[in-house]
């Protein structure tokens, strides 16, 4: 226990400073939520209808930021070797790796997302929903993420594969959170989006660091 | 191991056997082909829809294979993981190739159909989009393949990435569904929603898509395994 709590502590502390961690990512987050208003108008009502569309699209982009940085680091300096020699698991480690990359720049987001979404124009009331998927939604974008990471492991331009690999399967929880925000913004029961979205992220929990430790391992191999 | 790859497992055996059956069953899919297109262009107009009934005959067996390539995919990516054999990477690898090419095939022609039916190219509904994400699937395995250098890493890596995507294309067909549907649902399946002188070319041409899939799977399978062996020869005449 003791053991995870250390990586836990040492995947979150890389994950705050890797690169400007959670500043750069909500940085960018902030860069294509003005953008937004600068490409559709100006106008509130125009604005209004995708808000709260085109917050969740911008969380999910920005939560692709800093995955290129998830496993490469440690599989350059062989931090990856010395975690697969240790006596966790290495699925056990990808997923506390995943963790501490949640909580170094997906609860940040989550906190940025209703700012963002009301800024846009969305009702103040849509804040606690936004909150909510965002903190669900990121946990399945962190895990399903680390995948795509662990995957491009050793390829070129492994950044832009990450992106290419991970953007299908963040169809589910776009959908399921977009239709939870979606119904409660026209006043229709928003449990069914919002449960099937943290169903998705359980089952990236539990199954995504399996094809983590598997990609992490024919990496190293 | 289901017997048939068993079977075939043996690289020999492989080529014995693929060496008659990928031309029998090209012959096989250009015979029912040109059946069913002689039957498809033959056939009434539609009531309703008029002369472009007859994409039907290009678009549905396509998108029904678009389906059946990536289980083939998964399969073959499940069998080169867990046994490590050379043909089932082979197999996997060809089937990708072939699997965008339906997908990709889908997707046109169901636009070329919808502009008169529903007077637009595309409608965001959910098999569509379906369809598209699965073709996005398709992209990001071949993607993942040709970026990895080493061969034997990048074949295990595309592997597992086939299996997480067999797993998550259910999630993704199901919540495209939540989120919107539109299209008709499946007439094939529905005994008597077709009528005979369409269900002919239909099926016809389905029976063509899929010899015509299983010829081309063998040639490239084949092709993959000689390009393999002329690169071991090449390193061993290099080493001598």
């Amino acid at each position: 226990m003791s053991r995870l709590l250390t990586l836990l502590g040492r995947e979150t502390a890389l994950a705050w400073g890797r690169g400007g961690g959670p500043l750069v990512t909500v940085g960018f987050y902030a860069g294509v939520a003005t953008l937004l208003p600068l490409a559709i108008g100006p106008e509130r009502e125009r604005l209004a209808a995708v808000a709260t569309g085109a917050a969740w699209v911008a969380l999910a982009l920005a939560s692709l930021l800093s995955l290129d940085r998830l496993f490469e680091r440690d599989y350059e300096d062989g931090a990856l070797d010395l975690l697969t020699l240790s006596p966790l698991p290495l699925e056990l480690a990808c997923a506390v790796k995943c963790l501490g990359q949640w909580i170094a720049t997906g609860a940040p987001l989550a906190l940025a997302a209703p700012v963002a979404a009301i800024a846009l124009g969305a009702k103040p009331g849509l804040a606690p929903l936004i909150l909510a998927c965002a903190l669900a939604g990121g946990l399945a974008f962190a895990f399903v993420g680390g995948i795509g990471a662990g995957l491009s492991l050793g390829a070129r331009r492994g950044g832009l594969l990450t992106a290419v690999i991970v953007l299908p399967l963040f169809v589910p929880p776009v959908i399921f959170g977009g239709g939870a925000l979606d119904a409660f913004a026209s006043g229709l029961s928003w449990q069914a989006g919002f449960a099937l979205l943290a169903a998705y992220a359980a089952a990236a929990v539990a199954l995504g660091p399996l094809a983590m430790a598997a990609a992490c391992r024919n990496a190293l191999s | 191991m289901i017997p048939a790859p068993a079977f075939l497992a043996n690289p020999e055996r492989f080529m014995a056997f693929s060496r008659w059956a990928a031309p029998l069953l090209g012959v096989v899919a250009v015979a029912c082909a040109l059946v069913g297109l002689w039957l498809g262009f033959s056939a009434p107009p539609d009531y309703q829809q008029g002369e472009t009934v007859r994409i039907m005959f290009i678009h549905v067996p396509a998108a029904i294979m678009s389906m059946f390539v990536y289980a083939c995919l998964g399969v073959a990516s499940l069998l080169a993981l867990v046994y490590r054999h050379v043909l089932a990477d082979c197999a996997a690898q060809a089937a990708a190739v072939l699997g965008t090419g339906f997908t990709l095939l889908a997707l046109v022609t169901g636009s070329l159909w919808g502009r008169p039916m529903w007077g637009t190219w595309w409608v965001w509904d959910a098999r569509l989009t379906s369809v598209l994400v699965l073709f996005l699937f398709y992209l990001a395995y071949l993607a993942l393949r040709a970026s990895i250098d080493d061969e034997a890493k990048a074949a295990r890596a595309a592997a597992i990435l086939a299996l997480v995507g067999l797993i998550n294309l259910p999630i993704v067909h199901f919540s495209v569904y939540w989120w919107n549907s539109l299209h008709q649902g499946s007439t094939m399946l529905t005994p008597g929603a077709l009528a005979p002188v369409y269900a002919a070319p239909l099926y016809l041409m389905l029976l063509a898509y899929l010899a015509g899939f299983g010829s081309l799977w063998l040639v490239r399978i084949r092709g993959e395994l000689w390009r393999r062996r002329a690169e071991a020869a090449a390193l061993r005449a290099a080493r001598a």
